[in-house]
């Protein structure tokens, strides 16, 4: 999985690529909290576009990563979820608990 | 292959292949696929507690028998680990109320697949999955036939 991240005014954009799963979702968890505790970013958007799959260990970092946001009244905003990721979201009930859009363009008007 | 997660994505590959080789619809390709890479992590994780370098065997077969008296078709997986053993009253999943980390992957693995049995054999921790082939659906005939 590969991680780059992009600022637009003051939110930050994490392109994520590849698989999320027990071996890499520890490095998304720590690029997500980063910018959402450390740098106290306002709003955070994950990119979804080029993520083939993703485990129960990445589902749980994103859960933990909204926990944070709510806590300091910020944002996350996820998009370009493919099939696979959404029914992970379906399976964990959690597709109505985060902000979920489209595509990059609905995501920056919301 | 052993208990490191960096083999967790040529497991998956494997099991995909396998499951479209037996004409898996992608959506139960997709939760077979899903419900071993749980199941391997959990090994990892838990039966391990994440040391890596350990032994886990992974066996998949083509399935044949019947089940409720019809003649069924599918894939049976079993996992075996040398790791600690599973309580089984920790493997229950979390309540989906709950907003919080952790706990899906036996969620997982119960609302994808057919059949979910756990065991400890011989000194080992053993996980057999199933799913079965879902039965063609027959083709509708023309109205008026």
């Amino acid at each position: 999985m590969q991680i780059a991240a992009r600022a637009i005014k003051s939110w930050t954009i994490l392109d994520l690529s590849g698989d999320i799963d027990l071996a890499n979702s520890p490095a998304m968890r720590k690029a997500l909290l980063g910018e959402i505790k450390e740098k106290r970013t306002p709003r955070v958007f994950l990119n979804f576009k080029n993520v083939r799959y993703i485990d129960s260990s990445g589902i749980a970092s994103l859960v933990e990563g909204l926990k944070a946001s709510r806590d300091l009244g910020s944002r996350l905003i996820l998009y370009g979820l493919n099939k696979t990721v959404r029914e992970v979201m379906q399976l964990s009930r959690l597709q109505k608990i985060f902000e979920i859009y489209e595509d990059e363009e609905q995501a920056l008007a919301s | 292959m052993e208990s490191n997660p960096q083999t967790l994505a040529l497991v998956r590959a494997a099991i995909e292949r396998a499951t479209e080789i037996l004409h898996f619809h992608e959506e139960d390709s997709r939760a077979i696929v899903r419900s071993v890479d749980e199941a391997l992590a959990n090994v990892i994780r838990h039966a391990y507690r994440g040391k890596s370098g350990c032994p886990i065997e992974v066996t998949c077969r083509h399935l044949h028998g019947t089940r409720n008296g019809a003649c069924v078709s599918g894939i049976e997986i079993i996992l075996r680990d040398s790791g600690v053993c599973a309580d089984p009253a920790k493997m229950k999943g979390r309540p989906l109320e709950e907003v919080r980390p952790g706990g899906l992957g036996l969620h997982f693995m119960r609302q994808s697949m057919d059949e979910v049995e756990f065991s400890r054999k011989k000194g080992k921790n053993q996980l057999r999955l199933v799913k079965y082939l879902a039965p063609a659906v027959p083709a509708t005939a023309p109205e008026g036939e």
